[in-house]
């Protein structure tokens, strides 16, 4: 049940045919794992809405030109032809800022995700390979930062930040978002420690480095993507989190900061409700697709999770 | 024991670097905006109550770092975190008014959370392949992809707005002293219904995913063969077969999750206005309000490690392996 043989993640699928230089192990694993998402229902809807908001995110000018956040229009106008959304009690197009939300927050996703999971892979897998006294400290490390209250110690260190910039937001996350995604590494990485393939690699004489990167951390690749979701998921909501709090860059136009103005604006209580609502809905969705995708990932590493195929029997009745 | 010893072990080992960590953030940061602040206190605190708050921060003290730590260290010990200096007012006595509302709401709603999440994750997992399995499991990886506080806000504009159920905000009306009886306490339940709603929503669904997914593993054990070979009736295998051997890791995950669930609670207490300890956290970072801050961050995560620890002591009590194991 440990081992990750992404090739699991197929039934009954034919072996593509690989190049001859190749290794054959390894290009197969991604093709396969390519079809093991195309064949789950739940990473095809993920990718599908992933794949709205990075066309939104890539061309924003096209879709909505102009400044999104210029303050140029009729104040908080209800839904219209023109503003489809409506305006803020700023006059500024909640249609056309919702677009354009779209492209910070998925970079904070994407950044923050791969960086934690690296940190993750480094200090899980690592701690776990080496063992002994580097794995105990590693581990406990990771422990120490598992417990400890992300959101509570996120508020801290932005309250003392001198600035609110997307860089310092995403170096935050980073180090809040990282211990979950090694302990769980860690623990596939110990089940593979001994196994034949990595013993026949260090009596042929491979350094330790070699043997983690180009041994190890293959046969781990779902394992790794899954964290890189969890990752990108946790930076989504926390990110939300701290803009919806006024601790992110208030002068932006992203989702969590229209939040912000649109709580600070009442705009419950004035009856501005799709200022409140869509751009939750927006945060919700793209949250959704990368849990999704996640929930996917570990299904495909872990074959026994699946949904089971029913089989149907026709039942004449008597 | 050992196990016990170990994990007793862990608990002082997180909340000293908790405590580390508290103390370093301000004096890592380069060009804080705790000086400025305080530039402004100069003539509206006493200098005594002024030089404390400056000496917590590390500014200003021709201390070394050393004994500014050791003084840090005794005076967390003793409780003593200073004065706010929005309110004047000793620290500790403002956050013990927020903790009975967080404890209540956070507490309860949490421990709900999770009997019903794992119930509804041990039945989709038995009736795998059903109807209910494979409508819930998508349903509720949806609810851990949402954002707390918008959830709450939803629910505002549903229940609060929309149709005037609720009440929007705050913990109990103003008109309402909070006492032990029926008025009060209705008035209190009708407050913390949304907020609940909403923490609920959010936080169910990671119970429900791991419970289902953990005794889908059980459920593959020679055991369950076993049982069912020997003719034992459906439910006892599913309670007290597959359910108990499923549930440790729901415990476990249950003690990492938590870190999550308070960091949701913090932005639900916020969107409601609840007088509670997350609410707090957040009014004292915007009035700039270090000192209280500070108190605030360490008790949250006082809170997080005893249920941490607590859900250990659990496990040792329902898992015998841990206590013959080394």
């Amino acid at each position: 049940m440990a081992t990750i043989d992404v090739s699991a993640g197929v039934d009954d699928a034919p072996a593509p045919v690989t190049s001859g230089k190749s290794r054959n192990n390894r290009p197969r694993s991604a093709g396969n794992l390519w079809r093991a998402i195309r064949s789950n229902g739940k990473a095809t809807a993920g990718l599908i809405i992933l794949g709205v908001f990075v066309v939104l995110a890539i061309i924003p000018q096209w879709i909505a030109p102009g400044d999104p956040g210029a303050e140029i229009y009729g104040r908080m106008e209800g839904p219209s032809g023109a503003h489809l959304l409506g305006t803020t009690a700023y006059g500024q197009d909640i249609m056309s800022e919702v677009i354009w939300g779209a492209r910070p927050a998925l970079l904070i996703a994407i950044i923050a995700g791969l960086f934690a999971t690296l940190l993750s892979v480094l200090i899980g897998v690592t701690g776990a390979y080496l063992g002994g006294i580097a794995d105990d400290l590693l581990n406990l490390l990771t422990d120490v930062f598992l417990v400890i209250p992300t959101l509570p110690l996120v508020i801290v260190i932005a309250a003392y930040a001198s600035s609110h910039s997307l860089s310092v937001l995403i170096v935050v996350l980073v180090i809040t978002g990282w211990s979950y995604g090694a302990r769980q590494l860690r623990s596939q990485a110990l089940s593979l420690r001994n196994r034949d393939f990595l013993q026949a690699a260090k009596v042929r004489g491979e350094k330790r480095s070699y043997i983690i990167v180009f041994e190890l951390l293959p046969t781990m690749t779902s394992l790794i993507v899954a964290n890189f979701l969890g990752a990108a998921l946790y930076s989504i909501l926390t990110a939300a989190g701290l803009e919806f709090l006024g601790l992110g860059n208030t002068a932006s136009v992203d989702w969590g900061t229209m939040l912000y103005w649109a709580q600070n604006n009442e705009a419950l209580q004035t009856g501005q409700y799709l200022w409140a609502a869509v751009p939750g809905l927006c945060i919700a969705a793209l949250g959704t697709a990368f849990a999704l995708l996640n929930n996917a990932f570990d299904e495909i590493s872990n074959p026994a999770l699946r949904p089971v195929r029913r089989i149907r029997v026709k039942r004449t009745h008597s | 024991m050992r196990y016990l010893i170990r994990r007793l072990g862990f608990f002082v080992l997180t909340l000293w670097a908790a405590l580390t960590i508290n103390f370093l953030i301000p004096r890592l940061m380069p060009g804080s905006p705790a000086t400025a602040i305080l530039a402004r206190f100069h003539g509206r605190l006493t200098p005594t109550a002024l030089h404390a708050i400056e000496a917590s921060l590390g500014i200003n003290t021709n201390q070394g770092i050393a004994s500014q730590y050791v003084q840090y260290i005794g005076n967390t010990v003793t409780l003593n975190f200073g004065d706010s200096v929005q309110s004047f007012q000793p620290v500790a006595k403002i956050v013990a008014q927020a903790i009975p509302w967080t404890l209540a709401l956070v507490g309860i709603t949490t421990i709900v959370a999770f009997i019903l999440g794992t119930g509804i994750g041990a039945i989709a997992a038995w009736k795998r392949g059903g109807k209910l399995d494979s409508i819930l499991p998508p349903v509720f990886v949806v609810g851990t992809g949402l954002p707390y506080f918008w959830v709450g806000m939803i629910l505002i504009i549903l229940f609060a707005e929309i149709n005037p159920w609720l009440p929007v905000a705050l913990g109990i009306d103003p008109g309402i002293d909070v006492a032990f009886n029926w008025p009060a306490i209705s008035n209190m339940l009708q407050h913390a219904i949304l907020p609940a709603g909403a923490l609920l929503i959010t936080s169910i669904g990671t119970w429900v995913l791991t419970m289902r997914n953990t005794m889908v593993t059980t459920l593959a054990e020679d055991y369950i063969r076993m049982a069912r070979a020997k003719g034992l009736p459906n439910r006892r295998i599913m309670v007290d077969y597959a359910a108990r051997n499923s549930i440790l890791p729901n415990l476990t995950g249950f003690a990492m999750s938590l870190g999550f669930v308070v960091s949701g609670a913090v932005l639900v207490e916020d969107v409601f206005n609840y007088p509670g300890v997350g609410f707090m956290l957040v009014q004292a970072v915007q009035n700039e309000d270090f000192p209280l801050m500070q108190c605030l961050f360490l008790l949250i995560t006082v809170a997080v490690l005893v249920a941490v620890l607590l859900a250990d002591i659990a496990t040792a009590l329902l898992d015998p392996r841990t206590r013959t194991a080394r």
